[in-house]
């Protein structure tokens, strides 16, 4: 029994992603076969040429038919993955090991979302019949509830904490503004940022993601096959996946101030991947940003920073586009926008263009001699979540 | 003091045990003329939230009742003129949330203020203990008599005898008058009655109650200058003003209606009179005689003596405590609580209807909030079908640890308050807030759990537990 992972064994060899936003214009058919297009492009490929597809979506359609049909794929296996907003990285897993088990030579991971159809602000879950006794609150509200528990706990008083957030938030904007397939490419001040109103808990509408359209693609092989499609294929390094029992919403023993799913599944892919010393191993990380907290929280649980040091390292600029370790050089969830079952393999997508130096000069990181990069993708909420983490490297 | 016992008398059968709920806000009645043109008055009226109706207000007081009680009842009634349902029975919803074993008879008896009265005159001659619990949302349209002298609150009152448990107030005789005449009426789902001419029911009902008071005196075999304490209620402001003035008591002898700083609560009013005037004979040697008059289509009186048992029951929560509690509720909120003001609901989509069948499945959780707790010792809210042992945790008091105010939920009166609570001995539990102002929560508050309604889908009320702070005693 183990986690032994598939290092080097699969292969990312092309990849696409939509324009992310407000895509009025496009329904989950346009989106998907932009993204695939895209991958298909890029990898030199023809959709025949795929063996096997996975279709990752939240709640944008059901079955892998909501593939099948508009790229009009005919006897090909196509299935439907959904786990929370961890669905498009759920749906490169399946894809990398179906073709590390031999099954396949090569697989399709494609996540999409169209949320902005729904005529509401904000993500909105469907409906499951229950008992009327479950939380209706927001992501946003639960999501607020990290700041004051961390700052309670290692000292931070609630204006630090206000800037520490906002600084968290500018960056994101700023590395936003520098990508053209962002949902939001404007720079916000740090003064600005901290200016805005509350709507859940001290938490504004600048502290959440932008929820948008979009859909992400990628094409894998196994590695030994990797070169036929492209000179600089990512090898998957780690894939790991921890689903949390929520007993965090039960314990009085969870304070808020960690996610230990994502504790969890960061052991398990460093592990995977052989990284002992992350901040010094890693050339850059995408990380799940839903919430401007999640962010500061996700630093120390991903190994980045000691427990209750992140908020200096926000704020001597760690993570900056320049810093020791640039995090969502992208922008992010908060400014890339996210939709749901898109945004792990659009973090995937950043790794694709930043490590093989194809990422726009005005938002290009200095790796140096650092060739591995990780996305961390999570679901759910603090006490009750899913958690993805990936590492990929140039070979 | 001499008093005969009446014919019809069962031996020490009478109140076991009592509790008044009046809810948190109050609405000035000032506020009202300023909006509506006319209408209002002075002092206060009592406002049941958002979140509460006649079934949750009714499981308030009723939890009050049975906090600690001597005796658990094996009959529940239930009596409202504003139910929730019809078609179903409302008691249910009550039964659910106190936990009551199935085979404890649930009963409505709803429509009218008599239907208060009469389930008290059942109770009074059933063979176990009874609990009588009247719950009443009362209101008018905007800026009549009936707004401002409406209120909101419940009432419950244990009945049994002595072999079930010490008897604090013993029922000496009952009267009943029942007259067909047409004073006040309302039609299903008017928010608002209609009045004949008030001279035409203060006539009737003068004579009603003077019948009903003598025939109950009589069969006690009491008169009138012996009664401590005469509790006159009804709907009919004048003539529940000119029966006890025309009873002949002194003014002292009339029992305090609270008209000035709750109004009336309707079904909920002879209960709530009643519990009131208990605990202020608590301090008084046993043997006081109380009249309970309440006007309502006739007239039904009840005769109790109090006992040596009274002085040894101290009430959970004392209503005259409840009713100088509370804070205070804007008129604009009251009108859009009560639907006569359609506001602006949240840009969210309206929560989803609850599944009827889950919420019968899951009904110990959902309407008693009961946990589970396993072999590694967490508390589980909602239980584990992994858990063997069960954990009741609607009496649980409990700790803010956390908490957040989320103005982007939909909410039938926005912001949600949001708390994770941790319970003392054991268990947490991510709740929302209730009667509470958003600004006002600290961490480290002292919270306890009340019955709510959470929201209504397609008609169905979504009932659930909420979170509210901590009663605290003077």
């Amino acid at each position: 029994m183990g986690s032994h992972g598939i290092r080097d064994r699969v292969a990312i060899v092309g990849m696409g992603c939509t324009r992310f936003g407000e895509r009025w214009d496009c329904g989950v058919d346009e989106l998907l076969l932009e993204a695939t297009g895209e991958a298909f492009e890029s990898a030199g490929l023809a959709k025949d040429d795929v063996d096997a597809y996975w279709l990752g979506t939240a709640q944008s359609g059901m079955s892998g038919m909501t593939l099948s049909r508009p790229l009009r794929l005919r006897d090909r296996p196509v299935t439907r993955v959904e786990n929370y907003c961890a669905t498009g990285s759920e749906a490169l897993r399946q894809a990398a090991y179906a073709v590390a088990s031999g099954a396949y030579d090569v697989a399709m991971a494609v996540g999409v979302e169209k949320v902005k159809d729904s005529g509401y602000q904000g993500l909105n879950s469907f409906p499951i019949p229950g008992d009327g006794t479950q939380r209706t609150l927001t992501a946003a509200a639960m999501f607020s509830m990290v700041a004051p528990a961390y700052g309670r706990r290692y000292g931070v008083s609630d204006e630090e904490m206000r800037l520490v957030l906002a600084r968290i938030a500018a960056k994101n904007h700023a590395n936003g503004a520098r990508n053209p397939r962002a949902q939001f490419r404007k720079e916000m001040s740090v003064e600005r940022l901290c200016a805005m109103p509350a709507v859940a808990g001290g938490l504004s509408v600048f502290d959440c993601a932008g929820v948008a359209d979009g859909a992400a693609a990628a094409i894998v092989v196994r590695a030994e096959d990797a070169r036929r499609y492209t000179e600089r294929p990512l090898l998957i390094k780690a894939l790991s996946f921890v689903a949390g029992d929520g007993s965090g919403l039960m314990d009085p023993a969870y304070d808020y101030t960690t996610f230990p799913e994502v504790a969890a599944s960061a052991r398990d892919a460093y592990a995977q991947a052989g990284v002992t010393a992350p901040a010094e191993e890693l050339a850059m990380a995408e990380v799940h940003d839903c919430f401007t907290p999640a962010e500061l929280v996700l630093m120390e649980d991903l190994g980045f920073a000691e427990r209750g040091s992140a908020w200096k390292q926000v704020l001597a600029g760690s993570y900056d586009l320049d810093g020791a370790l640039p995090v969502n050089p992208d922008g992010g969830l908060k400014s890339f926008g996210h939709p749901v079952g898109a945004s792990g393999l659009r973090m995937m997508f950043e790794a694709w263009l930043q490590l093989r130096g194809e990422a726009p000069p005005e938002r290009r990181i200095s790796p140096g001699i650092r060739s591995l990069a990780l996305t961390q993708n999570l679901g759910g909420y603090p006490g009750e979540m899913v958690s993805f983490v990936s590492i990929l490297g140039l070979a | 003091m001499s008093v005969r016992a009446g014919a019809e008398r069962r031996p020490s059968r009478g109140i076991l045990s009592w509790a008044g709920y009046v809810p948190h806000y109050r609405l000035d009645r000032q506020a009202i003329a300023a909006v509506a043109g006319s209408g209002g008055g002075t002092g206060t009226r009592s406002v049941a939230s958002y979140d509460e109706d006649a079934v949750t207000l009714g499981v308030a007081a009723a939890r009050l009742a049975l906090a600690g009680a001597p005796a658990q009842p094996r009959e529940l009634w239930f009596a409202t003129t504003d139910p929730p349902y019809l078609d179903r029975t409302n008691a249910t919803a009550v039964h659910a949330a106190l936990r009551l074993d199935r085979t404890v008879a649930a009963y409505d008896a709803v429509g009218s203020v008599r239907s208060a009265a009469g389930a008290l005159r059942a109770a009074t001659r059933a063979p176990g203990p009874v609990l009588v619990v009247g719950a009443d949302l009362r209101g008018g349209l905007p800026g009549g008599p009936d707004e401002a002298a409406g209120g909101d609150g419940a009432a419950a009152l244990l009945v049994g005898s002595e072999a079930d448990a010490p008897v604090v107030a013993e029922v000496l005789a009952t009267a009943s008058v029942t007259e067909e005449f047409l004073d006040r009426w309302r039609l299903p789902g008017e928010p608002a009655s209609r009045l004949w001419e008030e001279r035409f029911g203060e006539t009737h009902y003068g004579a009603l109650g003077a019948e009903a008071l003598k025939l109950a005196l009589d069969k006690a075999g009491a008169a009138p200058e012996q009664v401590r304490y005469l509790v006159v209620a009804g709907l009919h402001g004048r003539a529940v003003h000119s029966v006890a003035a025309a009873s002949g008591l002194a003014a002292e002898r009339i029992a305090d209606r609270m008209e000035q700083a709750i109004g009336n609560a309707g079904a909920a009013q002879p209960g709530l009179l009643l519990a009131a005037t208990l605990e202020r004979l608590g301090s008084e040697p046993p043997g006081q005689l109380v009249v309970l008059l309440v006007l309502a289509d006739g007239a039904d009186a009840f005769v109790l003596r109090t006992t040596g048992a009274l002085a040894g029951h101290r009430p959970a929560r004392p209503v005259a405590a409840q009713v100088s509690a509370g804070g205070p509720v804007g008129y604009g909120t009251y009108l859009a609580w009560r639907g006569l003001l359609p506001v602006e609901p949240p840009r969210r989509p309206r929560p989803a209807r609850p599944s009827s069948s889950a919420a019968s499945r899951n009904r110990a959780w959902k309407f008693g909030l009961v946990g589970s707790r396993g072999e590694d010792g967490l508390v589980r809210m909602p239980p584990s079908p992994l858990d063997t042992a069960v954990v009741p945790m609607a009496d649980a008091a409990g700790t803010i640890v956390t908490f957040t105010v989320d103005r982007l939920a939909y909410s039938p009166s926005p912001p949600v308050v949001f708390a994770v609570v941790d319970f003392d001995g054991g268990g947490r539990l991510p709740v929302e807030l209730t009667d509470v102002r958003a600004d006002e929560v600290r961490i480290g508050d002292r919270v306890e759990l009340t019955f709510r309604r959470l929201s209504t889908a397609e008609g169905i009320r979504n009932y659930f537990w909420k979170a509210r702070p901590a009663w605290k005693e003077d």
